[in-house]
């Protein structure tokens, strides 16, 4: 398997917007199969879950990251290496709650909505939802209890996308609860 | 570091589709025929988006106009964007003029599948086959591509007898 240098940069753009393309077609098959948004959005946080609970794997073997000693460290490993390393983007972390147990983090760009435009009878779907389910996921298995949400979408208008990340608890028990 | 880039790139792709979409539609299918047949509805969708921007890049300024050209255009930098590198094999068949294979021997799953089930290689050349159908009706070559067992993971195109009949007439010049 052998790739020139020149071919690099362009099969990198056609894998994302082949990848771009085809969370496209999943989203657009859900909202076939479900009747309103919300269900949408639920299901996209669930397959997001599911990814997530085996993607942190993946992360952990290929960025030799240590255990995080706090939140904060948590979130400068996820946006800067994860984000970095899976979609290719480094959101800015923010908004640090005074105690220091919620963050946001703000994507200028966000790969998944390339080319994307929301119609206007799917104005409460939470189009990149399967990145919170994601998020969500993968903190599980390194014991964190998070939540994860959207609270602005440059889908919809705003400037950026910011999603809120709110740490709960850690976790004690190994059990993992497979949503399988 | 060029080449960790483009893996990780490849990463999220390779973790959605095949998994995640054949996860998805295997809970709401009865059989596995409807599940190749959602699955290759989903590729459709791609295809017909990927194609423009892929011929954009790699071919610029030409379309392809005769089957060979689209064979090989699918063989090499479809595939290449597809898989992260070429077909094994482009065949044709036999006995029928309208029908090549692409052939590949690896199954067209990744690692990142953790449980490999029994068709999940099949599973996943169906969402190819959809996309491939797509691309090559868009670019004027109307076919039927399935996906098969056949020397390897195997999509078969069987073109529409017009695509073959105007290649003909093409021949002469």
């Amino acid at each position: 398997m052998s790739r020139q240098g020149g071919r690099g940069t362009e099969s990198k753009k056609m894998n994302s917007e082949l990848f771009t393309l085809t969370y496209g077609a999943l989203v657009t098959q859900l909202c076939k199969d479900y009747e309103n948004d919300d269900d949408v959005n639920k299901q996209l946080d669930k397959m997001g879950y599911n990814i997530g609970v085996r993607l942190i794997e993946d992360f952990l073997a290929r960025s030799n990251v240590g255990r995080c000693h706090d939140f904060r460290e948590t979130a400068d490993v996820i946006a800067k290496i994860a984000f970095k390393m899976y979609l290719g983007i480094t959101p800015s972390i923010t908004n640090w709650s005074p105690g220091g147990d919620e963050f946001s983090l703000i994507l200028e760009n966000n790969p998944l909505v390339d080319f994307v435009e929301l119609p206007d009878n799917h104005s409460t779907l939470i189009y990149s939802n399967l990145l919170c389910g994601v998020l969500r996921g993968a903190l599980e298995m390194v014991q964190m209890a998070v939540d994860v949400k959207f609270v602005q979408d440059t889908l919809k208008g705003d400037s950026v996308t910011e999603i809120r990340m709110k740490f709960i608890r850690r976790i004690e028990d190994n059990l993992p609860a497979g949503e399988e | 570091m060029a080449l960790n880039e483009l893996h990780a790139s490849a990463v999220p792709i390779n973790e959605l589709h095949p998994s995640t979409l054949v996860q998805y539609c295997q809970r709401r299918v009865a059989s596995v025929a409807e599940l190749q047949a959602r699955l290759a509805q989903l590729g459709q969708h791609v295809g017909l988006r990927a194609l423009d921007a892929l011929v954009a890049r790699e071919r610029p300024g030409r379309r392809e106009t005769k089957v060979l050209g689209v064979l090989l255009f699918v063989k090499g930098p479809l595939w290449r964007a597809l898989f992260g590198r070429e077909a094994d094999k482009l065949e044709q068949a036999n006995d029928d003029e309208r029908t090549f294979y692409v052939i590949e021997r690896e199954p067209l799953v990744n690692t990142f599948v953790s449980v490999p089930r029994e068709n999940s290689s099949l599973n996943c050349a169906a969402f190819a086959a959809g996309l491939l159908e797509a691309v090559l009706g868009a670019a004027g070559f109307p076919a039927r591509v399935s996906a098969h067992w056949h020397k390897g993971t195997t999509l078969m195109i069987k073109f529409d007898e017009a695509v073959i009949a105007r290649d003909k007439s093409l021949e002469g010049r």
